[in-house]
């Protein structure tokens, strides 16, 4: 079972719900990985403390000219959908902040002068917390506008067996990272908060789970603050609210400290759990009516 | 010298658009004959890497300079090494903007000038 925790907004307790959410489900016995695919900015393992003792780095290939051996057709030009390649008066020109690292143009290149340099990107960690759920995140090289591939090769990492429940900590947003993030997500959980700014999100968040046909439902957190928009909206489009964190500034200040909603309220623990349990009936039903 | 301007609507008359890589259409000038067309700038619309695709664009039609309001980082490498001069104006028409040009009164820039945009 995946789990992705995802928001459209910033700030809104994407990773405060994820890693309490985790920690609850492994102290109740199951087998629970973690990974923060909010590669640009990965801060769960603050959190969760895990014992990082497994790297790897993550590269793209990226297309070399010899120039000696190029004619300047510009076929590679015309195979990238991101113009990373151009041909200019004969010369070709690779811009590899733009590449994707498909390999197309090495692969239509008809004089086949094009080698592919690895290129760095990022890297991945892992480790266990605690002795006991297994931790990954990926981190994206600073300067670096390529998040995607981090998160691919941060899911496709390793590999869990059918029981384990996988807890994916999304990026903000609701574009390709946070795609990439979701995909092979069974339930996704979109946090917000109860104000005209999380709502705005929150809607293109849902779109988003909409058009990767993956099932959500919302954690309202700072319940108490801003107006009711965000429950008039999911009211109207048949999206469930499953749990509301009332805003308390004390907790605020604790998760400051690196504490987490579990540990700081224990009587989450249990609100965490069932909350497990009402998406896991929320997907068989949907399964056996399907 | 064939000059590139980049335009919103393709006509010489309005005034121009201040971006490069994603403007709808670049007016072409000869700047000795004064022969002009438009023609639609077919990075508009590209996924990505708007800028380079655009520079090759000017270059197929043969232009020698371009006109636009700021130029990214990666315009700003592809415009140099395709040898294309590189002017930014901050208003205008085309019409306005080919004489301001022939006159010496824009500023050639050589390094960029805009932020990568997408």
């Amino acid at each position: 079972m995946v789990i992705a925790v995802a928001s459209g907004k910033g700030g809104t307790g994407k990773t405060t719900v994820a890693t309490s959410l985790a920690l609850a489900l492994a102290e109740s016995g199951r087998q629970v990985a973690y990974l923060d695919c909010d590669v640009e900015a990965p801060n769960a393992h603050l959190f969760l403390r895990p014992a990082l003792d497994n790297y790897k780095q993550v590269d793209l290939l990226i297309p070399e000219v010899d120039s000696d051996v190029c004619t300047g057709r510009g076929v590679c030009a015309e195979a990238c959908q991101f113009h990373a390649i151009v041909t200019l008066g004969g010369k070709t020109l690779v811009f590899p902040e733009l590449c994707h690292g498909c390999g197309s143009c090495t692969l239509v290149c008809p004089e086949k002068a094009i080698t592919e340099i690895p290129k760095s990107l990022g890297h991945l960690e892992s480790g266990r917390v605690n002795g006991g759920m297994f931790f990954a995140h990926g981190v994206l090289d600073i300067g670096e506008p390529m998040a995607v591939p981090v998160i691919s090769q941060l899911k496709d990492w390793q590999s869990f067996p059918q029981s384990t429940i996988s807890i994916v900590d999304s990026p903000p947003g609701a574009s390709c990272p946070v795609v990439e993030s979701l995909r092979g997500a069974d339930y996704v959980l979109l946090i917000t908060e109860p104000t005209p700014f999380g709502l705005h999100d929150l809607r293109l968040a849902v779109q988003l789970t909409q058009e990767l046909n993956i099932p959500a439902g919302v954690i309202v957190n700072r319940d108490g603050i801003g107006d009711d928009g965000v429950d008039i909206y999911c009211r109207e489009s048949n999206v469930p609210i499953l749990m509301r964190v009332p805003f308390d500034r004390e907790l605020g200040a604790n998760l400051a400290q690196g504490k987490t909603l579990v540990a700081v309220a224990p009587e989450y623990k249990q609100r965490f759990t069932d909350l497990y349990s009402h998406i896991k009936a929320i997907l068989d039903d949907s399964g056996s009516r399907g | 010298m064939k000059v590139a301007i980049s335009s919103h609507d393709g006509k010489l008359d309005t005034r121009f658009s201040s971006r490069f890589g994603r403007c709808d259409y670049f007016v072409l000038i000869d700047s000795e004959s004064r022969d002009w067309e438009a023609k639609r700038n077919p990075a508009a619309e590209a996924r990505g890497g708007a800028g380079p695709r655009a520079v090759q664009f000017v270059s197929e039609q043969g232009a020698g300079a371009t006109i636009t309001g700021r130029y990214g980082p990666n315009a700003f490498t592809a415009l140099d090494a395709a040898g294309i001069q590189a002017f930014e104006a901050d208003d205008g028409t085309p019409e306005q903007l080919i004489e301001k040009f022939l006159a010496g009164e824009l500023k050639q820039v050589h390094v960029p000038t805009g932020p990568e945009l997408h």
